[in-house]
Order: structure tokens, then C-alpha cells, then sequence
């Protein structure tokens, strides 16, 4: 163990000042935050918390961090099932117009050609279903996100916004069970988390 | 064991080709971290306008003015002021409108099929490639827009439910085009838009006033890098990305189909829509290095688009051209080969009639000239292959315009023949494109992240979990170890 900071010992008076506001919360806080500075360690810290039984905690990473999903037991995205719903609803509406308007609505006899030939309708078939499932994953992955969500607590850590950049912060929630304002701050000290802090919810 | 393995502390650019074929040369040089990064290509947003940045979109803009007053004069006259007559109804026009189409294919292709065969080179030139797409998308759909003479009805290409009761044929493949350009703006401007929001984060949380920190904080959508909302981002991304390869096939598919499934000879053949993709994966990349030959040296990106990247899009353009070639040739073999009259005279005529300048100069430029790509001095020669690059660009613009107008000039009835020439509004249209091109592309390099930050990061060796800083980086760390890694 290197060294480890608490709130008390931040870099700057700034953001130490920061870091106590953010503690001093009358209520239950919502999370306790705190930052790696290598996915490496990141993954560590949240294969500790999975095998000690934490469930409501998420790591905040400027990009991608593969593999992570497993060291923090979390199943697989559903989106596929979103954008299968898509391309179906796509490919039957892409029927469903040709049909009517080619056949119904607008019919030609151009020398007694079918008029819902379905040789000639693929592309318009191909596209739609393109279309609608582009749609599905673009919606459907907003809307399971949950955003737009312009504030959300963790946000509230003084160096949140370097969560974008160079530190994977780690943020442990107060609604998990195993929870202990105390017991969890010393999990994360002792895994070597930086600048730990409760945000208020 | 290579020099290039290790990041130069200096900071300069070694060359990074590496003797030893068993070792890739390293993605990102001049020893950079994550921070350093994200340093590089956010302060090419944030730092002062440059006054070479305002010249250029002066310039740029000055010749979009030209577009916009030949579109007048076309909106005001009539498409008689082009060129076209009978029997050559199509001529600039549509060769526009294929050349930017097929420019916009390479954007797709770096962006959606290399990140299918998991070509890690793509991040560093993905984003840029993409907001080309969907400005050459632009450019091209101004030609049909127009072209349909009234443009207040041009929205009767599409099927609605009106008063007229008027509903478009599906069988025709000009009505296949709608479907299909329209579908492939839509989704490029989806991919490329899902691709930004992790990077409109970081410029909201570096954002040093309150307007880029509102504006863009709202495009990023509140994006914090949640790893629960990365699993559904990087599902959706897959998504998009396999959405998308198939969609931009059957884009220059169709395209071609507005030529193949007539029955004119030079244009009624079926090697039309893989032809038609090869070639617009090669008049693309030649765009994209254009760009970017000038982009990397102006910002100074020499860092993180290295010679690597440009050596590698540079076979592509090898590979691409020679199909391109091999279509040319086996264009000739068909016409010879079906024995059908008709066919053999477009080609000969194509080749040794009155348009064979233009056919030849087509064969020069994409498939003699890119040739020189087989010669690793002139892959890796930055003038050898901004030159060529704009060849290939001069080359493809030719290749639709031999295809379009060389077929339609020799009619059935020979006393309808007659020969092509552009008019003023020709010319000054399709060069006004280029000026809508560039001034948007140039608004595109001023105000968003250029290249995508965290693809660029994630393919550090720093960003793999399991990698151990050998120094400096994690002094932090709570001992080396201790865990398994079998879980990959």
C-alpha cells in the first residue's frame, strides 16, 4: 500500500474543501465515490466487491473497460431483443405499404405484370427493415440508459469530470445491503481507491 | 524486438514501419497516456480560431455561394440550363451524384466494416471518415433533388397518403434510390451521433465557459461512462455497425441498378453493383486521405494518424483499384463474349470514340497510377500519395461520367446521336459542391472531437485490464496479483 488518501488528505485546499461538502450530507448519501488511475486496478477493486457480495455499485470509465461486465456480474445488454422487435416491425411495414400500395390503393397493369411482385419489392423490404432497426438500437439504447439524464449524483465527486478523461471511478452505492459507511470506505482504501467521498443523492 | 515498441519520451515521430513482420507498429506514438489524449484532439476544439481556419472556410464558403446561385439559376430557369439533351438525358448531373454518393461509402466502411473485422487502426480515422459521409451524402442529394425540375414536389418520391391518392412505384429502382439514400443518411447520422456522445462528455466536462458547457452538455446526453451503459453502447454500436455494412452494399447496389436494370447496352449488366461497390470504396479512401493529409499535418495529429494508418488505407486503395481494373476488363469480356452486337459497339465506341479521352484518362488514373501503391517508398511517401489521391479522386469523378454518357450518346437510331458538352451550370454546380463539402467539413473540425478520444484510448495498451504498468502509472496499486485471469 502506497499511500492512501482520504477526504482529509487531498491534493489541493480546493478540492479538499469540495470533497468535505460533499461528505457533509445530513441524509443518507447516495454513493460512495472514489477513483483508480488504471483499468487495471479498477477491474480488481470490482472483482473484490462482486466476491463480497456487493451488488449496487458501477464503475464510471472514460472509455470501455472490456471485460468488466464479468468482474462485476452483470448479465449481458438486452438491446438485441429492442432492435429484433425493430427490424420485424420494419419488415412488416415495408409488406404492409407495398402491398397496399401497389397493389390496392395504386394498382398498374404495366404489361400484365404482377403488380406485388416480390422479386422487384426486396430493396424497399431490405431498407425498411435497416431503417426501423437503426431506430430500435438508437432509441432503444437511450431509452435503457435511462437518458438523457442531465444530473446524476455521482456527478457531484470534485473529480468527476476527469471520469471522462483519466481516472475509472468506482461508486459503491448506500442502497446496497452490505453498505457500511464505515466498512466499505476501508474495502475501498485497502484496494487503494483515491479520494473517497460520499455523494449526496 | 523494434525501437518503435517503446513510446519516445521525446514526444517526435519516429517512422513506426516496422522491419519485423511478426510486430505490429504501435497505434499511438510519441509516449502519449489516456490524459495526453484526450489533451490533443479536445484542444484542437478549444484552443483560438486560427486564421488559417478562417481563411479556409472563407474560401470554402465563397465557393459554396456558387452552388447556392447556380441552383438558383437552375430553380429559376429550368433544368434546360444544364447540358443535357436527347438522347443524353443524364450527364453531370448524376455523375455527381454517384461520385459523392461512393465518396460517402468509405466513411461506412472504416467505420462499420473495419470495426466488424476488428481492425483496431480504423479509431484514429473513423470519425473524420464519417463526417465525410454524411457531408458527401449531402452533396449527392442535391442532384436527384433538383434534377426532378420542380423541386417543391420533390417530396412526391416518397409514398404518403394524400389527396392525389398518388403513390410511387416500387418496382422502379429510382424509387429503390430514395429508399435506400434516404435509409443510409439516416443511419449514418445515427452511427456517427452514438459514436460522438462519449466524446461530447469529455468536452462538457472540460468546458471552461458556460455556453460549450450547456451546449455541449445537451448533445452528450448526460453521458457519465457508466460501465452498465457501456454494455448497452457497445451492443448498440455492434448493432449499428452490422446494420450498417449491409446497408451500404445495397446502397451502390442500387445505385447501380438505376444503370443495370435498363436495357442499354454499356449499362445492362450484372457486374454492375459489385463494380459500383469497389469503386466507391476507392474514390472514398482517396477522399479520406485527402482530408486527412491535410487535416493531420494542419491540427498536428502526426501522433495518433500515423504512417501506419495512411500505409494501410493505401492497400486498400491498391486492392479496391484493381478490382475496379478487373471490372474494366471484364466489362469488354462480356461485350465480347455475349456475342451481342449492340454491346460490342458501346464498348469499342467507348474506347476508341468520340469520348475515349475521357475513357482513357479514366484508366489511367484508377488503374495505372494507383499501381505505384504496390512500391512501399511511395505508400509510405506522404506527396506520393496526396498526389495519388487526387488522381483517384479526378479518375472516379471519370468513371461515371464515361459510364453515364458514353452509353447514352450513341442511340439505337444513329440520327439521334450526338455528343455531350457541359454548360456553365454544369461546372459551376458541381464545383459548388465542393464548397458545401469542405465548408461543412470544416465546422465539423473546428467544433467537435475529431477523432474518437475513447476508441483512440481503449486501444492503448494501458486501457487492457489486465495490463501492468511496469512504472510510474500505478504506484497505487494494492500489490501485483491475486487474482485469477481466467474469466477471459
Amino acid at each position: 500500500m502506497a499511500h492512501t488518501e482520504s477526504s482529509a488528505g487531498s491534493a489541493t485546499p480546493a478540492a479538499a474543501a469540495a470533497v468535505a461538502a460533499a461528505v457533509d450530507v445530513a441524509t443518507r448519501p447516495f454513493a460512495l465515490v472514489g477513483h483508480f488511475e488504471s483499468p487495471a486496478q479498477l477491474y480488481r477493486a470490482c472483482e473484490t466487491l462482486r466476491d463480497a457480495g456487493y451488488e449496487h455499485f458501477d464503475a464510471h470509465t472514460p472509455f470501455p473497460v472490456h471485460g468488466l461486465e464479468r468482474a462485476m456480474g452483470l448479465p449481458a445488454s438486452k438491446l438485441p431483443w429492442v432492435v429484433l422487435c425493430g427490424g420485424t416491425a420494419g419488415l412488416s411495414l415495408a409488406v404492409w405499404l407495398a402491398y397496399y400500395s401497389q397493389e390496392v390503393w395504386y394498382r398498374h397493369n404495366i404489361g400484365g405484370k404482377e403488380a406485388f411482385a416480390i422479386p422487384s419489392l426486396i430493396p424497399i423490404f431490405f431498407e425498411l427493415t435497416i431503417l426501423l432497426s437503426s431506430f430500435a438500437a438508437f432509441f432503444g439504447l437511450w431509452a435503457m440508459n435511462k437518458q438523457p439524464e442531465f444530473f446524476h449524483p455521482v456527478m457531484q465527486h470534485p473529480s468527476f469530470h476527469r471520469a471522462s478523461d483519466d481516472l475509472f471511478f468506482i461508486a459503491v452505492e448506500a442502497r446496497d445491503p452490505k453498505y457500511d459507511p464505515v466498512a466499505t470506505r476501508a474495502l475501498l482504501e485497502t484496494l487503494g481507491t483515491r479520494e473517497l467521498a460520499e455523494v449526496a443523492p | 524486438m523494434s525501437a518503435a515498441k517503446t513510446p519516445d519520451p521525446s514526444g517526435e515521430i519516429r517512422n513506426d514501419l516496422m522491419e519485423d513482420p511478426r510486430e505490429r507498429a504501435p497505434l499511438v506514438l510519441g509516449g502519449q497516456n489516456f490524459h495526453t489524449v484526450s489533451n490533443k484532439v479536445a484542444g484542437i476544439v478549444e484552443e483560438k480560431t486560427s486564421l488559417k481556419w478562417i481563411l479556409g472556410l472563407g474560401l470554402a464558403m465563397s465557393i459554396m455561394l456558387i452552388l447556392v446561385g447556380s441552383i438558383g439559376k437552375l430553380v429559376h430557369t429550368g433544368i434546360g440550363v444544364w447540358g443535357n439533351n436527347h438522347p443524353v438525358g443524364w450527364a453531370w448531373d448524376i455523375t455527381g451524384f454517384v461520385f459523392w454518393i461512393g465518396i460517402g461509402h468509405a466513411g461506412t466502411l472504416i467505420s462499420a466494416i473495419l470495426f466488424l473485422l476488428r481492425q483496431k487502426w480504423r479509431t484514429s480515422i473513423n470519425r473524420a471518415a464519417e463526417a465525410m459521409t454524411i457531408f458527401a451524402v449531402m452533396c449527392a442529394g442535391l442532384y436527384p433533388a433538383f434534377h426532378v425540375g420542380r423541386v417543391w414536389f420533390a417530396y412526391w418520391l416518397f409514398p404518403f397518403p394524400g389527396q392525389m391518392g398518388l403513390w410511387p412505384n416500387f418496382k422502379s429502382p429510382l424509387v429503390w434510390d430514395v429508399f435506400a439514400v434516404s435509409t443510409y443518411a439516416t443511419v449514418s447520422i445515427l452511427f456517427w451521433f452514438v459514436g460522438l456522445v462519449p466524446d461530447l462528455a469529455l468536452m462538457r466536462d472540460r468546458a471552461k465557459t458556460k455556453l460549450r458547457h450547456t451546449v455541449y452538455g445537451i448533445f452528450a446526453l448526460g453521458w457519465r461512462g457508466s460501465h452498465r451503459h457501456w454494455l448497452n453502447y457497445e451492443r448498440a454500436y455492434l448493432i449499428l455497425a452490422g446494420l450498417s455494412t449491409p446497408l451500404v452494399l445495397s446502397v451502390h447496389s442500387i445505385v447501380s441498378f438505376d444503370f443495370a436494370v435498363s436495357l442499354l447496352p454499356g449499362w445492362h449488366t450484372t457486374i454492375f453493383p459489385p463494380y459500383f461497390v469497389a469503386g466507391a470504396i476507392f474514390s472514398g479512401f482517396a477522399m479520406v486521405m485527402t482530408l486527412l493529409i491535410i487535416a493531420r499535418k494542419l491540427v498536428g495529429l502526426e501522433h495518433l494518424i500515423t504512417m501506419r494508418h495512411l500505409e494501410n488505407m493505401n492497400k486498400i486503395m491498391l486492392a479496391t483499384g484493381t478490382m475496379v481494373g478487373y471490372a474494366y476488363g471484364m466489362e469488354f469480356f462480356i461485350a465480347w463474349y455475349s456475342g451481342n452486337e449492340y454491346e460490342r459497339f458501346a464498348f469499342i465506341n467507348r474506347a476508341i470514340g468520340p469520348y475515349a479521352w475521357a475513357y482513357w484518362t479514366m484508366v489511367s488514373c484508377n488503374v495505372i497510377f494507383p499501381q505505384l501503391f504496390w512500391f512501399k517508398k511511395v505508400r509510405t511517401s506522404i506527396p506520393a500519395m496526396f498526389v495519388l489521391s487526387i488522381i483517384v479522386n479526378i479518375g472516379m469523378w471519370f468513371e461515371r461520367f464515361v459510364i453515364i454518357v458514353t452509353s447514352l450518346h450513341r442511340d439505337f437510331i444513329p440520327s439521334s446521336w450526338s455528343y455531350f458538352r457541359p454548360r456553365l451550370v454544369d461546372i459551376s454546380m458541381f464545383a459548388g459542391t465542393f464548397g458545401l463539402f469542405f465548408t461543412m467539413f470544416l465546422l465539423f473540425c473546428r467544433y467537435l472531437p475529431m477523432l474518437a478520444v475513447f476508441e483512440v484510448k481503449g486501444v492503448m495498451p494501458a486501457a487492457d485490464p489486465h495490463h501492468e504498468p511496469a512504472a510510474g502509472l500505478g504506484s497505487v496499486g494494492s500489490g501485483k496479483g491475486g487474482h485469477g485471469h481466467g474469466a477471459h
